[in-house]
């Protein structure tokens, strides 16, 4: 899977995700999505360029705001839009919801809604790959907010002293939840420096760059598979929306949000594609107008798609 | 039959699936160099090795999880809390994850682990070391309790809990590990959510588990002196327990006793208690009377500590209170 990389499928799955997104929004406020709703908007070019450099025997595992990993990972879109729906045809059967996706088959291991909650998981899940003696390992998403939680001490800790199979990527959107992380961490934004505490190389990358993390990724995902033990990304990127529909986003001003949309990498992307001569404008269009078409089909799919029968309550309690 | 400890009826269990079964390993605080604060795996470093006996640093919350990770991808570990009171740094791996996944995940997932822990009070060691949260933990949906009273129980138990494909908390009375009993040298399993009627007897049922079936067969015996026919019921099982033979039970005898070493608040026999009253009232002479220590953080002076305790005496003292016996 490394090396070769089509870029403008890159930019095919960047822009379904923040079309998904923007579905699921639309959906919310019909009242068809329900629940807490954290959409990825903004942050597409970390999630596709980290796991574009996966193969199929890695599992990837991610935190609340998931659709974005889950549709980089290749779980069905119309399942996935069936389970935030709260339809039998979803991935969970319409059990989990938008905080807990999972899509076994795929390697994509849940959608984890505890902050910090699925790191130790994810080096559980290394652990069995080492311990199977496979060349499979496991990315570990979070975010910010998750750094000052005390598992994540003690997960990096286990990691480090076990010598896991395990990439730690960090999504730094300076926010958690409505907290600026600055005004919570002792140390300023830089994360990656502190790893050196547990000898887990680090590595920052610019997380609205596609290409730049999906490189560092691929550095990264290298030396786990020679034996080298953990490592870790920081890719400083942005959610350009509230942290949930919730959200009124009272704690930051517009200036910096416009700020950042500058850098969006479904605008940024394709411009540098066109510039580099590696896609034509009818290409992008062309993609463009296919994603839109497989969001609205997906949506579609889940407003037919059956509620789950009531008897499955008592299903998938125990094994 | 050969006699031996509890503490090595749970090691036997745990030495034959590692010998049969290489997905199995262990993982805790000082289970291998140091042997286990109790003992229990004493020599599994030296025979099985690192990789399947692991020590791990003091992060319950982090070696929970890798556990539970571990047990998501097909592995089957084994792991261990020094103190049942140490699990709760890690109950969000706990029920949060290892007893939610397979329900959020629409039955994708199964977590093939085991969980074990101490628990109970009595050798003085202050609140926070003598507790029994296995209590709390018979309430979580997506996961199996048990807690052994004997060494027989112990290996059948511990065989059945690491064959199983849930989670399963296996709380092991403190005071009991060098309790001895004898097993048969067959492969005996014992199964989960099934009670053992140990002692059969017409007048009145006394029900417990785990440590509380000792002052339970001390109040047994000197009711028997008196003439009193005693029949006992040993629940093994916290989650799910078995209601239906107390109610057989109490359909013979008509009277009961629910003896619960832990506090009494909230405790597993609260729960038998409420469903004995939905679906056998018509069968008891009596109230449904219920045994438990006090509702107190647990007190590290002997005197006070052995006064919070339940013992045989609370137990006769319930039987003559709610049956004139």
């Amino acid at each position: 899977m490394t090396g070769k990389v089509d870029r403008l499928d890159l930019f095919r799955q960047m822009y379904l995700v923040r079309q998904f997104e923007i579905a699921c929004g639309e959906n919310y406020s019909k009242g068809l999505i329900r629940g807490f709703l954290h959409l990825y908007t903004g942050q597409e070019a970390t999630g596709v360029g980290a796991i574009s450099t996966l193969g199929d025997n890695d599992y990837v595992v991610s935190h609340y705001r998931d659709h974005g990993h889950a549709l980089a990972r290749g779980v069905d879109v119309n399942r996935l839009m069936a389970e935030l729906f709260g339809r039998a045809t979803g991935t969970s059967k319409g059990k989990g919801g938008s905080m807990h996706i999972f899509d076994v088959a795929k390697g994509f291991m849940g959608g984890h809604a505890i902050v910090a909650g699925q790191l130790p998981l994810a080096a559980g899940l290394a652990l069995a790959q080492q311990y199977n003696k496979t060349d499979g390992l496991t990315i570990c998403f979070f975010g910010d907010g998750a750094t000052n939680q005390g598992i994540y001490h003690e997960t990096m800790n286990l990691a480090a002293v076990w010598k896991l199979p395990i990439l730690f990527f960090l999504e730094n959107n300076m926010y958690g939840m409505g907290t600026s992380i600055e005004r919570v961490r002792a140390g300023g934004i830089d994360f990656y420096p502190g790893m050196a505490t547990y000898e887990i190389p680090a590595a920052e990358v610019d997380g609205m760059d596609v290409l730049a993390v999906r490189e560092a990724t691929e550095l990264a995902v290298a030396r786990i598979r020679n034996g080298e033990g953990p490592q870790f990304i920081e890719a400083k990127t942005f959610r350009f929306v509230g942290h949930s529909l919730a959200d009124g986003q009272k704690y930051r001003g517009q200036e910096e949000v416009k700020e950042w949309e500058r850098r969006d990498p479904i605008n940024v992307y394709p411009t540098r594609l066109l510039e580099m001569g590696i896609a034509k404008s009818d290409q992008i269009d062309q993609i463009k107008t296919e994603v839109d078409e497989v969001v609205a089909k997906a949506v579609e799919f889940a407003e037919q798609s059956p509620e789950p029968e009531l008897s499955e309550i008592h299903n998938d309690v125990l094994a | 039959m050969p006699e031996i400890t509890l503490r090595d009826a749970l090691k036997r269990a745990i030495k034959e699936a590692l010998e049969s079964d290489p997905s199995v390993f262990m993982m805790g605080e000082d289970i291998g160099e140091y042997g286990g604060a109790y003992a229990v795996t004493d020599g599994l470093l030296k025979k099985f090795g690192p990789d399947r006996i692991k020590d791990t640093p003091i992060s319950e919350q982090a070696f929970v999880g890798a556990g539970i990770g571990a047990a998501v991808a097909g592995l089957r570990p084994i792991v261990e809390f020094m103190s049942i009171s140490f699990s709760l740094v890690a109950f969000d791996q706990i029920v949060n994850m290892a007893a939610n996944l397979r329900y959020m995940s629409g039955g994708q997932i199964s977590v093939p682990m085991v969980i074990r822990a101490p628990t109970g009070a009595g050798v003085q060691l202050g609140a926070t070391h003598s507790q029994s949260f296995e209590t709390w933990l018979a309430e979580v949906p997506g996961m199996k309790v048990v807690c052994p009273s004997n060494p027989y129980d112990a290996l059948g138990l511990m065989r059945s809990a690491i064959k199983d494909n849930n989670p399963v908390f296996v709380a092991e009375p403190a005071l009991l590990y060098g309790e001895k009993g004898e097993i048969p040298d067959d492969d005996y399993e014992i199964e989960i959510g099934k009670a053992d009627v140990t002692r059969e007897g017409s007048d009145i049922t006394l029900v417990s588990y785990g440590y509380g079936m000792r002052p339970t067969n001390e109040a047994a015996d000197k009711l028997t002196e008196r003439g009193v026919s005693v029949e006992v019921i040993d629940l093994r099982s916290l989650s799910p327990f078995d209601i239906d033979s107390i109610v057989s039970s109490v359909q013979k005898t008509n009277r009961v006793v629910l003896i619960d070493n832990a506090r009494r608040n909230g405790g597993v026999m609260a729960e038998v208690a409420a469903d004995l009253q939905q679906c056998a009232s018509e069968w008891l002479d009596g109230p449904v009377m219920r045994v438990g220590s006090v509702d107190v953080p647990w007190p590290y002076s002997r005197s006070l500590e052995q006064e919070v305790l339940m013992d045989a005496d609370d137990v006769l003292v319930a039987v003559a209170e709610g049956y004139g016996l």
